[in-house]
């Protein structure tokens, strides 16, 4: 349920979203802090190719880490083995990139 | 000292129940000991295991008021709570009967983990010296005197959880045989930790080190395996 592959792929993951995280806080209280409005937001992200990369690399790397992590606790927790593992791991990993990246779009495209 | 202990006693295999007995309180007396008294003086009929009664040779190990422990070392003053004792079989093992519980698992998982010696050298040739104060050997050493005896096997949340899992006894004795540079199989002995319920399959949760007999800590050789099957793994040797 866990191997070396996944192992690694889920360290990776959490080493890319540490420096992440904290970009995205100070983020959030600048934007506070400054008083932005949603229209001022989305006039810097809309049609910006840096804020489209930064946080479509947080949200791929966000699925790949949470469904390594649910995966294991399917096993323990649930049971789940084999195929149905596999399923649950990539099903939730699907659902959280295509939620995200959709929110990622939302602010970005033009 | 004088007075008795409420003994409670696992008879049956997986289904079973707890068998009371009043057995006399001596000084220094040890959980084995009270065992012993009860199959010598109550009931011969009761299963159990122990061989040297010294800490040796980790046959003894038992389920003690919840704890996991080696009977044989384990005075029964430390460990009686409100005059009680109850002493089942090892958690996550078959039980076969009684308080004796089938290793077969425990030791078939000492070889899936590589945990022989794979000499690299004949008898032709010279022996290797081994500096004792060299990182492989102190890291060795560090974890070398395990006794077998799978209090930590009992103790782990992972092993109840995951039934492929290797163990922390099977994982510290292959990380012994990694830092053995006389050693000649590593690389298939990292790929077997590296698998499916290998080293990456611990959360550190660190109940083996908290129960260890003999004070040793497989969560820190488990974490020596795991840097060492990602830098094989990230070099692409596995």
């Amino acid at each position: 349920m866990m191997n070396i592959r996944l192992y690694v792929l889920q360290r990776a993951t959490a080493m890319i979203m540490a420096p992440l995280v904290l970009a995205h806080l100070f983020i959030i209280f600048y934007a506070a802090s400054r008083g932005l409005s949603a229209a001022d937001i989305l006039g810097r992200t809309r049609g910006s190719i840096g804020w489209g990369a930064f946080y479509a690399l947080f949200v791929l790397a966000a699925a790949a880490h949470g469904s390594i992590g649910l995966r294991v606790i399917a096993a323990e927790w649930a049971g789940l083995r084999g195929r149905r593992l596999d399923i649950v791991m990539w099903s939730f990993g699907a659902l959280l990139a295509m939620l995200g990246l959709r929110a990622v779009a939302a602010v970005v495209l033009p | 000292m004088t007075g008795t202990i409420e003994v409670s006693l696992w008879r049956g295999g997986k289904e079973g129940r707890y068998q009371v007995f009043s057995v006399p309180q001596r000084v220094n007396q040890t959980v084995l000991d009270v065992v012993t008294w009860v199959q010598r003086h109550a009931d011969p009929t009761l299963s159990y295991r122990f061989a040297c009664r010294v800490g040796m040779c980790g046959s003894c190990a038992m389920t003690v008021n919840g704890r996991p422990r080696w009977t044989c070392r384990t005075h029964t003053s430390k460990v009686i709570e409100d005059g009680k004792l109850r002493i089942g079989p090892l958690a996550n093992l078959p039980v076969i009967k009684d308080l004796a519980c089938d290793m077969r698992q425990f030791f078939e998982k000492w070889q899936a983990a590589k945990g022989v010696f794979s000499p690299s050298k004949t008898r032709a040739d010279a022996i290797e010296k081994i500096e004792p104060a060299s990182a492989p050997r102190v890291a060795a050493d560090a974890a070398i005197e395990c006794i077998n005896c799978a209090v930590c096997f009992a103790a782990c949340d992972t092993v109840r959880w995951n039934e492929e899992y290797l163990g922390p006894a099977a994982l510290n004795r292959a990380w012994t045989l990694v830092n053995d540079v006389k050693d000649a199989a590593n690389r298939e002995r990292l790929a077997a930790v590296a698998a499916n319920g290998g080293c990456t399959a611990c959360h550190s949760h660190q109940s083996c080190q908290e129960h260890c007999p003999n004070k040793l800590n497989p969560t820190a050789s488990i974490a020596g395996l795991k840097r060492r099957t990602m830098q094989a793994y990230l070099k692409g040797e596995l």
